[in-house]
């Protein structure tokens, strides 16, 4: 079976970078229709939205520790702060409360 | 070009925090691999030719079931069409001047991640700055692949556990900044985490796979808020 797993590396491989690679090889012109426009626009904040919220909450080892850095993230972008410096700090919060708890 | 490199440059620095995160998420994912009897040299090759955690969270059981090939194919289909939406976006991001062959690059980089920062940066795309995501995040990613499967112990859980909101918090940092003082956008963003909130909450649609989930609602939000705030300004952005 083990030397199956290369074929297998390679369909999945194959099929992902396609669903990738199709879309942005095809619509090369710049889109004019406004609803399309308008959709695609939107599309990122829905996206990371829908995969951040509740994900978020179960991502370390408790939900506290996960909602003390959700908040500190939240907090920190909205001052427009480096997407290096929230992330960095989110995970500083999280290990800190895991500390006391 | 100096434009080339200094677009390079912000791309390598804004990748540092999803490599963080990529660290911790492929470092389980390593371990897991490990478990289900793939080699260290098998699980890199996966992850630098994948990069893609949801899908090889998967292929780790299709292997371990030895399903078929076709079924490997249709499940990783399901699980990554997010990164056709993805892709379309992104599309319409990157100058129709741009050399053609930049598109074959920068589309082998389309994560949720290294998308979502390429895309809400403003202005037009310039595919050096995807390199530069790319070349610091994807080494996280293979390397904490590595770690995971050459030793599962290597790093202190608290550390693993502290690493793994790295992500969600970069997710964060991009979409509050644009939403800050923009009532439409920060209304969408609320409205996509409620949702999101009510489909894991309910019982019938917490059924409903995490990327199918992330497609249903994307078309269905997004595709409302274009109908009822259309972009006016998009159009002159360059």
């Amino acid at each position: 079976m083990s030397s199956n797993v290369y074929v297998y590396i390679l369909v999945m491989a194959g099929v992902t970078y396609l669903i990738r690679l199709i879309p942005l090889t095809l619509m090369r012109k710049e889109i004019k229709n406004g609803f399309v426009r308008s959709f695609l626009h939107y599309v990122p904040y829905v996206t990371l939205a829908v995969m951040t919220f509740p994900a978020i909450l179960n991502a370390t080892a408790n939900v506290w520790s996960a909602s003390i850095g959700f908040i500190v993230a939240i907090i920190l972008a909205y001052r427009g702060k480096s997407l290096f410096m929230v992330s960095l700090l989110a995970c500083v919060s999280v290990f800190l409360i895991e500390l006391i708890l | 070009m100096n434009t080339n490199i200094s677009n390079w440059k912000k791309g390598v620095r804004d990748g540092i925090p999803i490599c963080l995160g990529y660290f911790a998420v492929s470092f389980t994912f390593g371990i897991m691999a490990k478990n289900a009897g793939l080699t260290p040299f098998q699980a890199v090759l996966m992850s630098a030719t994948n990069i893609t955690s949801a899908g090889q969270f998967a292929a780790l059981g299709l292997i371990g079931a030895s399903s078929t090939y076709i079924e490997m194919a249709f499940t990783q289909l399901v699980i990554n069409l997010r990164y056709c939406l993805m892709s379309c976006s992104l599309s319409q991001k990157i100058n129709a001047s741009t050399d053609f062959s930049h598109r074959f690059l920068v589309a082998f980089g389309i994560t949720d991640e290294i998308f979502g920062v390429s895309v809400c940066k403003e202005g037009k795309l310039h595919p050096f700055y995807n390199y530069g995501l790319m070349t610091s995040s994807i080494p996280g990613w293979t390397l904490g692949t590595f770690c995971g499967v050459l030793s599962g112990s290597l790093l202190p859980e608290r550390i693993v556990s502290a690493l793994s909101i790295a992500l969600y918090a970069m997710f964060i940092a991009v979409i509050i900044p644009p939403a800050k003082g923009n009532k439409i956008l920060s209304g969408i963003i609320l409205l996509s985490m409620l949702v999101s909130f009510l489909f894991a909450k309910i019982s019938v649609l917490s059924e409903i796979s995490s990327g199918f989930k992330i497609i249903l609602l994307t078309l269905l939000i997004a595709g409302i808020a274009a109908r009822l705030f259309p972009i006016q300004e998009v159009a002159n952005e360059q």
